[in-house]
């Protein structure tokens, strides 16, 4: 039993794996870094990693649950929809017909899927960010959802994940999703009243607004292989700057290396070390039974 | 507590009109309204890792009758002067020493008014690599928990995070010509439309003034200005500005700790807009 949580466990337990763009059939699939062609099934049952280059790609919010344990996941707040509070409206676009349009494209109501699961055994509060809705930029819903994360963690004493990917604060919010930030931090010290951690794993890609608030200042920082990860993007800092930027710059190595982030932890390793993380944290914090119990009681109430 | 006058300057300004009033370079930046409300400045320096960040000055002063930190953006006066405050943007070492300061000002029991006016954080390299999201992060962190009274006044440009980083206040006051932002409106434009010229469409489209931040409950107050903007009579602005920090900070002076942090963590955790459907019974209200 112990065995099948280990690392062996190549794939998440992800239901279906959305399409791929630029894929010739649905059976082959071209690596975005490498350009090799990789046979579909087999990048999936590497967890779309490239097996060819090691090329992390990008997982949707639902897939990143497959990190969690079979079945344990339940989402909360899938009932928080957008609004749009500025009346924002261009010549060429209206932030609510844009919201319509990547609600269809996306079947999400915005970017980012909360709830509580468990990895080998740990119950913990889970958020994760969808770069294919608007670019998981941080808007009310995000915050909201975020927020409400690391409070549901603090009441059930369990610990927090988030998975950050994100372009920024969502422009068509203005002020108040610049404002997010300030409210997803503040309930973020309700969780470290409760003395339980949070962890923020940070992937590809990850700038403005969310890299320079609540991930930047989790407990442990965890960031996957050759994510772009960075406050102001690489193009303001070339074309307006005018800066020459090295190779590497903003990846996840270049964190490491910088002191910003814990660690580079590839994806075929996250379930193992995320689950050796959280059993130091359960085992402080006494019977982890206790909180399973009152998970147990929470989700199922929920249900 | 709200002296809401009507607005004195011609009712037709345009919110990019607004913008190019809060960046006008004649406008009284951070020192002059410390100078020129408070007394004994003290000015520290030094984040005590890396340097001293000349675009964020901050100290201890007297100011009606008590010592309070004032920690602030700071904008040249002129190009030179500009050069070496870097337009007012902070690097990470900037952000780091306001955190010291507030911290210090924490330890003595010294409430903290923070001035606003940045174009944005310096966005280059070096910034990036010594860790200018951290910094900004650490600054929102410190000052959500802060057990302290925090003021943020915008008395000119309030932008992005890099503005955000002194602004989780108590209370956030904003002068009649002053913007606050997500992102300065070029870089706005240059988001959306990838076309930095459609700054006044974004402008306009963002809601970044200050009367449409009081309509959108994200500020407490506006301070009214001179006609013509607050460069037009330095004095009189800035004795505005005194006038309501005084009267603000007697508020959240008054109140005791617990209810002061409560009452900022109600502030920052209601904003936001979104519809709640009825169908999670369970879920938190």
């Amino acid at each position: 039993m112990k065995e099948f949580f280990r690392r062996t466990r190549k794939s998440f337990n992800s239901t279906e794996s959305p399409e791929v763009p630029q894929i010739p059939d649905d059976l082959w699939i071209k690596c975005s870094a490498c350009r090799e062609l990789i046979y579909k099934k087999q990048l999936n049952d590497n967890l779309k990693v490239c097996p060819k280059c090691g090329h992390h790609m990008r997982l949707g919010a639902r897939e990143w649950l497959g990190l969690l344990d079979v079945g344990s996941f339940s989402e909360t707040d899938a009932n928080l929809l957008p609004l749009d509070p500025l009346g924002f409206t261009t010549p060429e676009e209206s932030y609510a017909d844009k919201l319509k349009q990547s609600q269809q494209r996306t079947g999400m109501t915005d970017a980012v899927i909360a709830g509580v699961g468990s990895i080998n055994g740990t119950w913990l509060a889970v958020a994760t960010g969808d770069f294919s809705f608007m670019g998981s930029s941080m808007g009310s819903v995000y915050g909201e959802k975020m927020a409400r994360s690391a409070e549901r963690a603090a009441d059930l004493g369990v610990p927090l994940l988030t998975i950050n990917t994100s372009g920024g604060a969502r422009q068509q919010e203005g002020v108040i999703a610049l404002m997010q930030m300030a409210k997803v931090t503040m309930a973020l010290t309700r969780l470290a009243e409760a003395a339980q951690p949070h962890i923020a794993l940070l992937v590809d890609p990850c700038y403005g607004g969310v890299t320079a608030s609540y991930p930047s200042v989790a407990d442990v920082i965890i960031a996957e292989p050759g994510a772009n990860i960075g406050f102001a993007g690489k193009r303001l800092i070339e074309q307006i700057m005018r800066q020459k930027l090295p190779a590497g710059f903003q990846t996840s190595e270049f964190m490491l290396e910088h002191g910003m982030i814990d660690m580079v932890v590839s994806r075929s390793d996250l379930r193992d070390v995320l689950d050796r993380l959280l059993r130091h944290y359960t085992r402080r914090t006494g019977v982890a039974e206790q909180t399973n119990h009152r998970v147990a009681a929470y989700t199922n109430g929920k249900i | 507590m709200n002296e809401q006058e009507p607005t004195q300057a011609p009712a037709e300004l345009t919110p990019w009109d607004r913008v190019q009033l809060a960046r006008h370079p004649q406008r009284p930046h951070t020192q002059e309204y410390i100078f020129g409300i408070c007394e004994d400045f003290v000015e520290l320096h030094g984040d005590r890792r890396f340097g001293d960040d000349a675009a964020i000055v901050g100290g201890m002063a007297t100011f009606d009758d008590q010592t309070v930190m004032v920690i602030g953006h700071q904008k040249g006066s002129d190009t030179r002067e500009n050069m070496r405050r870097n337009f007012g943007m902070p690097h990470p070492e900037g952000y780091r020493k306001a955190q010291r300061l507030m911290r210090h000002a924490e330890k003595f029991g010294m409430p903290v008014i923070c001035l606003i006016d940045t174009p944005a954080a310096d966005p280059n390299k070096e910034s990036e690599e010594r860790g200018q999201a951290n910094a900004i992060a650490e600054s929102i962190l410190t000052m959500t928990a802060l057990r302290t009274p925090i003021i943020a006044v915008v008395i000119g440009e309030g932008g992005s995070g890099g503005a955000l980083a002194l602004s989780v206040a108590d209370r956030i006051l904003m002068q009649e010509n002053a913007i606050f932002s997500v992102a300065p409106p070029e870089a706005t434009a240059s988001i959306l439309w990838r076309d930095a010229a459609r700054a006044p469409d974004a402008a306009r489209a963002l809601k970044l003034t200050a009367q449409d931040l009081y309509a959108l409950d994200i500020i407490d107050e506006v301070i009214p200005e001179p006609p013509g903007g607050a460069h037009t009579d330095r004095p009189s602005s800035i004795t505005a500005v005194g006038a309501r920090l005084r009267a603000h900070l007697a508020d959240l002076t008054a109140l005791d700790l617990t209810t002061l942090l409560a009452q900022r963590y109600a502030k920052y955790r209601a904003i936001g807009h979104f519809e709640e459907q009825q169908q999670n019974l369970l879920g938190r209200g």
